[in-house]
């Protein structure tokens, strides 16, 4: 029999104002094994925690339940503090009657209730608890980075810095990202390539940096400490070692028509192309869709004019493998997809476009080299009006139901730019809210309109409807004047809502990172712990975890990085001795559970039974710890029971599930 | 059956084998029952006729650990069994020499007697060998006459074939005696209310008893030590545990055999209070046919079980309550 | 004058993964999220480790609803939980509707950490769907003579 103390926390008024505290540690007393309850103001304070190692040391506690908040934010803290009272941690159970009883209830007798069944169902469970021990996992001291935009970039920049080992995973023949394709960035209007650049070069050079660019994460397999990774390096058709980078291929190459995608397909590159001017690596590859030479057999032009004979036709897709402690995950954003916001004739007119591809048009590396433009005419306009929150604060399901945050700041920026050099254009910008929380962002925000003169209007456009003179007629509405306006503009930019890199599902299920409805990565606590992933050893940079500017993912990506320095640092990491274990007198030796593992876990091997008397070599599952993440599955799987997970066992689930039922 | 008894004194002279299994003659003219013969003079009690039903691949389990191979004798819907036990490592292939027998479909006793015919003497027209299509019966009132097809196994309306899915060599003709669909008592069930379904259930599952006759004959309920005998669950049948494990009992019978059940129909056949157990088991397989695709166990040994497999888009647990 | 019956309180158990929707069931309560005190969570690492014996345990000690929750498919923690989950789920859940133990009691639900809302609505609909309902008798009764 166990001997058990339950610790009742008032968490000030959070939980005693609907739960009663005291009646629930009297009732503590009543259950079977208890030999101890009290309550406290705050449990999880020193003072509380001296409470419970005083208690488990003069009443000789085998086990304790903590009646408090969720275990998923004190467990390991009345885990610790029950260890260094001298009881194993894993005797210790928390009844969560904060976050699942006293804040979602109001009435007291009904919360007070339903805490002592939760507390029974703790005590329950405490009962069969057994001691465990924590094994040891390695780690492997290098960092993996996927994406190598800003966010990845300063992340990697960072573990670096420390001394560790880090390999950027780029899917693009380039790295640099969104921040390479902006012209200038608020709210200082400093020059993107310029500040950037810099930070791409530093990244390339570094002696602990290696860059996988064109370049995709394939497989995840393994966890926290000791990831391994397939990396896909797909085929350049250029051979980096060889390519000096002068640009020859690229001019003389005879298929000029595939989309830039770099320009927002807003004009057109050669088949074997680098994306940009700075790229880097400054190595082309052949996109093999518009290639000639691999469409038809014929060309090989590239090949026959560059003279380091760098020119590959027939490289492969190579799969590398590695190994790594920790991941940071930094795969971006982009914008979204326009179709279901006709109204706006997007589809429509070449005068209609969205602010990332004006960014484009503005730079002078653009299709237009920086010249602001009508893309339908090459005329340059003389009414402009942009449309704010183009699917975000939405409430259908056409676009976002979140703030894309950085909008309202580039269109003041844009609006700004553009009657700075353009004085005698007219800016009009319709909005919902201006939103400028940011250092120096609302002072930014009233010199374009007090400043510059832009025409702020609040209220939605309704329709853009283009007109056969080449006008694009707006009709909106002036919300604080309460009119409908009618307003001809010579073009139309469209404050697009962003979301997170379509592919990030992808590679968030290769991580088992958890995402949130928007696919935002979800962070292990909203407020304490925004750049950890709850999956341990995942990391989060950048606006995969939810719409940020750039000095924000620059602030998250070091966060990250220390982060991830934090664990590269330990040699040794405590492994959850919550694993499955096999009763070997019971295993069929069937192999259900090890189908069903998802770790590879489970193996069968020949081993000597003694089955009451009977001595026989039987078929039987084995558990590797140091693989077993605890899921459970093979428990279930097992006709005979002889597979249990250790810490849930069967019967541990089952007395929580009576004592709930009595 | 005497090439069937031939061919076994044959390799068991020839050392081929150490034993046989098979079956042997009961005490009444319908019951025979599994037996080993390791002799020649012990084959004289051999028998195999349209009584011999008992799957004997689950004998296979303890055959397997004994010395030397066991010819054992298998019908058609019987290999399936086999191949699901050697799937699951539970029996050793090496360890058996299979003789595929042939099968005209098997008698079913119960039904037999529930035709009114009682006090039987001898019955004419089940041996393997036997072509009529007709039964008669001897019985202490008279001769009785009955067509085959009324008293057969309700398995064998529904068989799944003539061939042996594995074999080591085939002995006698088989014939397929499929004259129903499968699922059409599950159907029937299906399209039943609510209070019906329940109320035909509470009927049948009342008159079970916990004989277990059920879990010995299942060759997928082969577990060393099943969970309603163990502590693992708390839910060993011990003096004085509510009824509710009689109803728990099988629903999860039936759901650790899901995937894994041939449909070999043994369970029904052998329970005393004749309770239709296969319409649990049954159900289960029309259910993955269904939802995951068809899947018949032990058709093969390395296809992947329909409940250690899954795809992104399987049907919703809410599914359920949509269809019917 | 009709006799007033004993208040109806259902004994509701909720069985969630640790990663996704224990966490969105904190986060309905730090959102302060009600729904009725008559369901009770256990926790367990994920939906994969809910075993059938579970729930017809909680029917046979007088449940009159069991709900599960796990990680969205695709998203779940050990990458492919939930996954078998799911089978097993579609799979027992049918058979009780086979023998007749009205549908509604039992129910699967797919709560992300993020979803505090979905787990209020989802908890708030079932709680609904059980009271209307009524006491489990058929599965408490199932082996009684009839």
């Amino acid at each position: 029999m166990q001997r058990i103390g339950v610790f009742v926390c008032h968490c000030g008024s959070n939980i005693a104002a609907t739960v009663d505290v005291n009646k629930v540690a009297e009732m503590a007393l009543m259950e079977p094994g208890v030999v101890h309850a009290e309550d406290y103001q705050y449990m999880c304070s020193e003072a509380g925690q001296a409470k419970i190692a005083a208690a488990i040391q003069e009443k000789q506690l085998s086990g304790i339940v903590v009646c408090s908040c969720s275990p998923r934010m004190h467990e390991a803290t009345f885990r610790k503090a029950a260890e260094r009272a001298g009881l194993n941690p894993y005797m210790v159970e928390i009844a969560n009657i904060r976050e699942h009883c006293s804040w979602i209830h109001k009435d007291m007798d009904e919360a007070t209730k339903k805490a002592v069944i939760l507390m029974r169902a703790a005590v329950a469970k405490v009962n069969l608890n057994t001691p465990l021990q924590a094994g040891e996992s390695r780690v492997t001291k290098r960092a993996l980075v996927i994406g190598g935009g800003i966010a990845g970039i300063q992340t990697a920049l960072d573990i670096a810095a420390a001394g560790y080992e880090v390999d950027i995973v780029e899917k693009t023949p380039s790295i640099g990202g969104r921040m390479s394709q902006l012209d200038k960035t608020f709210p200082t209007l400093d020059c993107s390539a310029c500040i950037l650049t810099p930070k791409m070069v530093e990244a390339s050079a570094h002696e602990k940096i290696t860059i996988y660019t064109y370049s995709e994460v394939e497989k995840v397999s393994g966890f926290v400490g000791d990831f391994t990774v397939d990396i896909r390096k797909k085929a350049r058709s250029v051979d980096m070692d060889k390519c000096t980078g002068c640009g020859v291929c690229q001019e003389k190459c005879p298929s000029k028509k595939a989309p830039s995608e770099f320009n927002r397909g807003l004009n057109t590159r050669s088949a074997i192309y680098t994306p940009f001017a700075q790229a880097i690596p400054n190595v082309p590859v052949i996109d093999r869709e518009e290639c000639i030479k691999f469409k038809t057999g014929k060309c090989g032009i590239c090949s026959k004019v560059c003279q380091a004979g760098a020119i590959d036709y027939e490289q492969k897709d190579e799969i590398i493998s590695e190994k790594y402690g920790a991941i940071v995950v930094a795969t971006g954003f982009d914008t979204i997809n326009l179709d279901k916001y006709d109204e706006y004739a997007y589809s429509q007119s070449k005068d209609v476009i969205t602010s990332l591809e004006l960014e484009r048009v503005m730079n002078a590396a653009g299709p237009t080299h920086g010249h602001l433009e009508r893309l339908s005419d090459g005329k340059v306009p003389k009414e402009i009006v942009f449309i704010q929150c183009v699917g975000s604060r939405c409430s259908d399901d056409r676009g976002k139901p979140y703030c894309s945050k950085i909008c309202c700041m580039y269109t003041a920026k844009h609006a700004m730019l553009i009657r700075d050099k353009y004085p005698d254009v007219n800016v009009t910008v319709f909005y919902i809210d201006v939103r400028t929380p940011g250092k120096n962002f609302d002072e930014f925000y009233r010199r374009a309109v007090e400043q510059y003169g832009v025409n702020y209007i609040k209220g939605q456009v309704g329709k853009v409807i283009p007109k056969p003179d080449g006008k694009l007629l707006v009709q909106g509405s002036d919300l604080l004047d309460n009119r409908q306006i009618l307003k001809e503009a010579d073009m139309v930019v469209l404050a697009t809502a962003i979301e997170p890199n379509p592919d990030v599902r992808k590679i968030a299920t290769m991580l088992t990172a958890s995402i949130d409805t928007n696919n935002f990565l979800t962070e292990a606590h909203a407020k304490l712990r925004p750049v950890e992933s709850p999956t341990a050893g995942i990391f989060l940079s950048g606006v995969c975890q939810g719409p940020k500017d750039i000095p924000e993912t620059v602030a998250q990506a070091g966060a990250a990085a220390v982060k991830a320095i934090g664990l590269l640092a330990k040699d040794k990491l405590m492994t959850n001795p919550c694993t499955a274990k096999a009763d070997t007198l019971l295993c069929n030796g069937c192999s259900t559970c090890e189908n069903v593992c998802p770790y590879g876990a489970i193996t069968y091997e020949d081993k000597e039974v003694n089955d009451h008397g009977i001595r026989e070599t039987r078929r039987v599952a084995a558990v590797n710890n140091a693989l077993c993440q605890g899921c459970g599955a093979c428990t279930v799987a097992c006709p005979s029971g002889a597979m249990d997970l250790q810490g849930f066992s069967n019967r541990q689930i089952i007395a929580e599930v009576d004592a709930i039922c009595r | 059956m005497q090439e069937l008894i031939n061919r076994a004194k044959e390799l068991l002279a020839d050392g081929t084998v150490a034993r046989v299994l098979g079956w042997k003659a009961g005490d009444l003219p319908y019951n025979p029952e599994p037996a080993y013969f390791e002799t020649e003079d012990e084959l004289k009690d051999f028998v195999y006729n349209g009584f011999c039903g008992a799957n004997l691949s689950k004998y296979m389990i303890e055959a397997s650990k004994l010395e030397g191979k066991t010819m054992v004798c298998l019908k058609p819907c019987d290999t399936y069994s086999f191949n699901q036990l050697l799937k699951e490592h539970r029996v050793d292939r090496e360890k058996a020499y299979i003789v595929g027998v042939g099968c005209k479909g098997k008698l079913d006793i119960e039904r037999i007697k529930k035709q009114g015919i009682k006090g039987i003497e001898s019955i004419e027209g089940a041996e393997i060998t036997d072509g009529a299509d007709t039964l008669k019966i001897r019985t202490i009132y008279g001769e009785k006459t009955l067509a085959y097809g009324d008293a057969m196994l309700e398995r064998c309306h529904v068989c799944k074939g003539k061939d042996h899915m594995v074999f080591d060599e085939q002995i006698g003709e088989s014939k397929e005696t499929k004259d129903a669909e499968r699922f059409d008592e599950v159907a029937k069930i299906e399209a039943m209310s609510p209070e019906e379904k329940f109320a035909f259930f509470r009927s049948e599952l009342s008159k079970c008893i916990r004989c277990n006759a059920c879990r010995n004959a299942c060759p997928a309920c082969s577990c060393r030590k099943c969970v309603f005998d163990s502590n693992k669950f708390d839910s060993s049948q011990k003096a004085n545990v509510d009824s509710f494990e009689e109803k728990m009992f099988h629903i999860i019978r039936a759901f650790h055999v899901a995937g894994r059940c041939t449909d070999c129909g043994e369970c029904s056949r052998v329970c005393p209070q004749g309770i239709p157990l296969h319409l649990f088991n049954r159900k289960f397989i029309k259910d993955i046919d269904e939802l995951y695709g068809e899947y018949q166990a032990g058709a093969d040994t390395e296809s992947t079980a329909p409940l250690t497999d899954y795809t992104f888009e399987d049907a919703e647990p809410s599914i359920v309550g949509k269809r019917g | 004058m009709p006799l007033e019956k004993k208040e109806f309180k259902p004994k509701i158990v909720a069985f969630c993964c640790n990663w996704c929707s224990y966490a969105g069931a904190d986060l309905a309560g730090s959102s302060r999220l009600t729904y009725p005190a008559d369901v009770k969570i256990i926790r367990v690492p994920c939906s994969c480790r809910v075993n059938p014996m579970f729930i017809l345990r909680a029917f046979e000690k007088g449940a009159d609803g069991v709900i599960m929750c796990g990680c969205h498919p695709g998203d779940c923690h050990y990458s492919t939980g939930n996954y078998y989950a799911r089978r097993r789920m579609t799979l027992l859940f049918s058979m009780l509707d086979y023998i007749g133990v009205e549908n509604g009691r039992t129910r699967v639900e797919w709560v992300s950490a993020a979803e505090g809302v979905k787990f209020s609505d989802t908890m708030n609909s079932f709680v609904e769907k059980i009271y209307s309902l009524g006491e489990n008798v058929r599965l408490g009764d199932l082996r009684c003579k009839s």
